[in-house]
């Protein structure tokens, strides 16, 4: 248990957060790259996914987009990026070594769990609901906007919040292609038989990663409209279809963190 | 004139450089698969080891586990907020946290594994077993079926569609995950990734990345071919 032991004394070494290869640092690099690489998943990623939902098409692309990014390794994708001509280890500003390679592979990292629950979070919205939205007279844009939106948000949210996960993993694996980010302390301390400083690493990164999941819970709960709605109609009679649908939505946000296709073919099979 | 013939007759000593020399260092190179087959064979055999020891790990264990949180409604949000939380955690992260219990071993990357794995693995089953129709279970009971036989004749087999969809879920991303073991050597495949980004060895990295896409893409036909052999009713209706 000595190697516990100087994990504790690396974690209370002021020195070991301080400075130029500082765990700190290290850790506003990575939080750097997960939240750039994320804002990009999400420019890029979510209003396609939305369109595709809205027109009901493309269904299988966008649940299975997440079956591809699972079967292939971030580990080698970083590799590859890093090995080839461009974009290789090339520095780029204050996301360090490989920065640029590191973006690219979060950035494609952090589509799949958008994409599929997004697309899925619009597939959801009840068919009354959207045709009653239809026979009030709404544009295409309309629905969407006032009908299948609101009514998706929970789900889409928690696509993102999967994707922030996600991310953060994988701008951890990009020390071991001696990438930027947190990672380093592992595989330097791994590589130096400093097992302390690794674990030590180990630590930080698993309370970061829990600490952005617990506070991306709390931000979907303050902004949920459903949740905010109900609380407002307290006592008053709410249509059945607004009361039925936090319940689903809420029961699946809860499943799809460990297995969004399930979810996706459950979908299916509900339809 | 002279200057050719020279040429020529140098020409055949020094060989042109393989495809994967540092000189050219090819993405694609077969001459290195057919080289380093051994190398290959060696860490594919690690690679499948280790996937198929902590899913078997992970299966066995999420039975139990996923019939005892159904009991009670606490023991379940307990058991699905902890593997939530695990599921949280990055790979590079948890394998260190094994270290002083495990070691430099492949234990570590198979208990790491498992955990992930067993995450997916009992939500899904949990989720199996809550898609039962009331109205089948309680027509076995009408019938005079035991409690034994009402889990094992009637609600597993209803359960296990959702159950191997979460299998399949997890051999994939277990077979990507085995890669990050190259921490403690014992990464399979991703030992040759690791080796080929530190050396700048294309055709060694690319090979061994493209083996694992393929090793998960035949773990997951397997899974799906076990799909149909064991719920034919379910064949036609799902993808």
């Amino acid at each position: 248990m000595n190697v516990l032991a100087d994990t504790w004394d690396h974690l209370l070494d002021p020195t070991s957060w301080r400075g130029g290869g500082g765990m700190l640092a290290l850790l506003v690099e990575q939080l750097l790259l997960t939240v750039t690489a994320l804002a990009a998943a999400t420019v890029v990623g979510l209003p396609i996914a939305l369109a595709l939902g809205h027109r009901g098409r493309g269904g299988f692309l966008a649940i299975n987009v997440s079956n591809i990014g699972r079967a292939v390794p971030t580990f080698a994708l970083l590799a590859v990026l890093v090995a080839a001509d461009w974009p290789g280890t090339a520095q780029l500003g204050p996301y360090g070594r490989a920065g640029l390679a590191t973006l690219i592979a979060l950035t494609l990292f952090g589509l799949p769990p958008i994409i599929t629950a997004a697309y899925v979070a619009v597939r959801e919205v009840p068919r009354e609901v959207t045709e009653a939205a239809r026979g009030m007279g709404m544009t295409g844009w309309q629905v969407f906007r006032r009908a299948e939106l609101p009514l998706a948000l929970p789900l889409v949210v928690s696509g993102l919040r999967l994707a922030l996960v996600q991310v953060w993993a994988t701008a951890t694996i990009a020390a071991l292609v001696a990438g930027p980010g947190l990672g380093r302390v592992i595989t330097d301390g791994f590589a130096a038989n400093d097992y302390g400083k690794g674990i030590a690493g180990a630590v930080v990164v698993a309370v970061v990663a829990l600490c952005l999941e617990t506070g991306s819970a709390l931000v979907q709960r303050a902004v949920d409209p459903q949740r905010r709605a109900r609380s407002r109609t307290v006592g008053e009679d709410v249509p059945p279809t607004v009361t039925e649908a936090p319940g689903t939505t809420g029961r699946r946000a809860t499943g799809d963190t460990a297995a969004p296709d399930t979810r996706g073919s459950a979908a299916g099979h509900r339809r | 004139m002279r200057v050719t013939v020279l040429a020529a007759a140098a020409a055949p000593p020094a060989a042109e450089p393989s495809c994967y020399s540092s000189v050219r260092n090819e993405w694609w190179c077969w001459q290195y698969v057919v080289d380093r087959r051994e190398e290959i064979t060696e860490a594919g055999v690690q690679h499948v080891g280790i996937t198929l020891a902590a899913i078997v790990l992970a299966v066995a264990l999420a039975f139990p586990l996923a019939l005892l949180a159904r009991r009670t409604r606490r023991l379940e949000s307990t058991v699905l907020a902890v593997s939530t939380g695990l599921y949280t955690i990055p790979s590079l992260a948890l394998f260190p946290l094994f270290l002083p219990f495990t070691g430099l071993s492949a234990a570590t990357v198979v208990l790491a594994l498992a955990l992930y794995a067993l995450t997916v693995l009992v939500r899904s089953l949990l989720d199996g077993l809550r898609a039962v129709p009331e109205e089948v279970r309680e027509s076995a009971i009408g019938q005079g079926v035991g409690p034994t036989r009402l889990l094992l004749r009637v609600e597993l087999p209803l359960a296990l569609p959702v159950f191997l969809g979460g299998l399949r879920v997890a051999a994939v991303s277990t077979v990507a995950l085995t890669t990050v073991g190259a921490l403690v050597s014992y990464g399979g495949l991703g030992n040759l990734i690791q080796h080929g980004v530190a050396r700048n060895f294309r055709a060694e990295l690319l090979t061994a990345s493209v083996l694992c896409v393929l090793l998960a893409l035949v773990l997951d036909a397997v899974i799906v071919l076990l799909q149909r052999l064991l719920t034919p009713w379910t064949r036609g209706s799902t993808v």
